[in-house]
């Protein structure tokens, strides 16, 4: 599987370094409106089309690519730091104060997913800027995103409080700050970064799923979910199967990314 | 503790926390203690006084919970803002949709994952493996909301949606699972000793990995009912997750927080079920 694991980091560099050329490489804005040629097939102008406002698709699914492609991985980095915190505190205090936190963990994860974001989401506003509904989609993934890794890295913590090496730290007198900073984090690592990219494509299907249903980043900023959107409109007798180019692309991308995860979940 | 009085306080401890939480976004909801009855000019001075009265009792947070679980305990869970309907009458028209579909989606994917797992783990054909491995992988990659969509374009039943997003989950989990079993040092002797594949199957893996099976048939509840948000509001099921969507766009937090609560206790207690038999299975299991 080491040649699927190269193509899939390929991919996603290759992917990564265009969507951040994006404002080179795209004809346009992602906003601008050829307002006489909506829902135009692909053609030298237009590589993938128009959407039905007339906005270049190519540009649309550049942009769209770069939200969804450079947030989620940020959302997952905040989800998995808050993760690391929790996780790793409660499994360092020990006692009643671990199972209070992996109680309340437990309580957290009892909540459906998407019952719960919704529910965050709707107590925020909702008619905000395209800027402020991308931070606070992918702030919530990432606030709300940290149960599950926490309960895993409390249990590695714990682990490794019992160890051999880290009692054999301790009878050194190795205490405290150092004992963490020197013995348990460099340890905690490798449990991190699998739950970090575990989190990526949870939380760009997770995006992908509220911006279909409107709760996501807002128009004319285009991420994934609002790109799949236009799906509601096609129909066999249309003929426009272009609009199903963001729906490769994301299957591509969260494939890409759980062959990598796979790797991860090995090394940890 | 025994493990069912454990259980209990689980639940217990997740309505008091669950209503707290709920009680403490309500309030902070915008708009929350503005009566619009207040402006009718029909009403007299001591009917808006006696409207500010009852609006008073709520101004203190923990009056305000207490007022609340009081309500929730005698089945009062509230009006929703935006419907003008008690959200207990909501939840009954709309529920035996939720299950329906959640029900069909369980046993859809139930159905297809576990016998197709048993089937590539016992009969090692790789050709299987391969292809409900990249069917499921497939499946794991495209969001709910697409797949109801596809089914709506293409004409297909809504409900199955969740078949589909059940499945590559069980099948994925009980697949390792049952191959990680079918390795232990006992099966390999059974099988030694010529025992056949259903005889290993029903006397010696499934008894070790009922218990994880279970965890993960209270794990699928969720998965289900999660997945019915954008299942129902795209494929227009008129269920609890259609409701909580359009109570999501109104802003309409103590519907919105109710329902929530309720699936949460749906799951919780499903969890804690399987985790009793799990344990059971465990303490039987020589």
């Amino acid at each position: 599987m080491k040649w699927a694991r190269a193509a899939a980091v390929i991919f996603l560099v290759v992917l990564a370094l265009v969507c951040l050329l994006a404002d080179f490489l795209a004809p346009t804005s992602y906003a601008h409106q050829f307002r006489e040629v909506p829902d135009a097939a692909p053609s030298r102008h237009h590589l993938l089309g128009t959407d039905a406002l007339g906005r270049d698709r190519f540009t649309r699914v550049l942009y769209g690519s770069r939200v969804s492609l450079l947030l989620a991985p940020a959302a997952a980095l905040l989800a998995s730091l808050l993760a690391a915190l929790i996780g790793a505190g409660a499994g360092l205090a020990g006692g009643w104060v671990e199972r209070c936190i992996m109680a309340a963990t437990d309580l957290f994860l009892s909540l459906p997913w998407l019952f719960l974001l919704i529910t965050v989401r709707a107590l925020l506003p909702l008619n905000v800027s395209p800027m402020a509904s991308v931070t606070i989609t992918f702030a919530l993934l990432g606030c709300l995103g940290w149960a599950a890794a926490a309960r895993v890295i409390c249990a590695d913590t714990r682990a490794l409080c019992r160890s051999d090496f880290v009692l054999l730290a301790r009878a050194s007198g190795c205490d405290g700050f150092r004992l963490l900073w020197r013995h348990i984090v460099p340890n905690l690592k490798p449990i991190v970064y699998a739950q970090f990219w575990i989190s990526i494509p949870v939380f760009i299907l997770t995006e992908a799923n509220l911006g279909i249903l409107g709760l996501g980043v807002a128009e004319p900023l285009p991420s994934w979910g609002g790109l799949l959107r236009e799906l509601e409109s096609f129909s066999g007798l249309s003929g426009q199967p272009w609009i199903f180019v963001p729906l490769v692309l994301l299957i591509l991308v969260v494939s890409s990314f759980h062959l990598l995860m796979e790797n991860e979940e090995l090394t940890a | 503790m025994s493990g069912l009085a454990k259980c209990a306080v689980k639940v217990l401890l997740t309505v008091l926390l669950g209503g707290f939480l709920g009680a403490t976004l309500v309030r902070m909801a915008p708009g929350f203690g503005v009566d619009e009855e207040e402006l009718d000019t029909r009403l007299s001075h001591e009917s808006i006084q006696s409207l500010r009265r009852t609006d008073a009792a709520d101004s203190n947070l923990a009056a305000f919970y207490f007022h609340y679980l009081g309500r929730i305990v005698r089945g009062d869970l509230g009006t929703s803002r935006t419907l003008q309907r008690p959200v207990s009458q909501l939840l009954a028209e709309r529920f035996p949709e939720t299950l329906k579909s959640v029900g069909l989606g369980l046993a859809l994917g139930w159905a297809l994952g576990l016998p197709l797992a048993i089937f590539v783990v016992m009969t090692r054909t790789w050709y299987v493996d391969l292809f409900a491995s990249m069917l499921g992988g497939i499946l794991l990659c495209i969001p709910a909301a697409v797949l109801a969509l596809l089914f709506v374009l293409m004409q297909a039943p809504g409900r199955l949606v969740l078949g589909l997003i059940v499945f590559p989950k069980v099948f994925r989990y009980s697949r390792n699972l049952l191959a990680q079993s079918s390795d232990l040092p006992h099966i390999l002797t059974a099988r030694a000793k010529g025992l056949g594949n259903a005889r290993v199957l029903l006397w010696h893996i499934l008894p070790v990995t009922a218990p994880q099976l279970l965890a993960l048939a209270g794990i699928s509840l969720s998965i289900a009912f999660a997945a019915a948000i954008p299942v129902e509001v795209l494929c227009d099921l008129p269920g609890i997750g259609q409701l909580a969507w359009k109570a999501a766009l109104e802003r309409d937090l103590a519907l919105l927080v109710n329902l929530t609560m309720i699936v949460t206790l749906i799951t919780v207690i499903a969890n804690s079920a399987s985790d009793l038999v799990g344990h059971a299975f465990r303490t039987v299991e020589p």
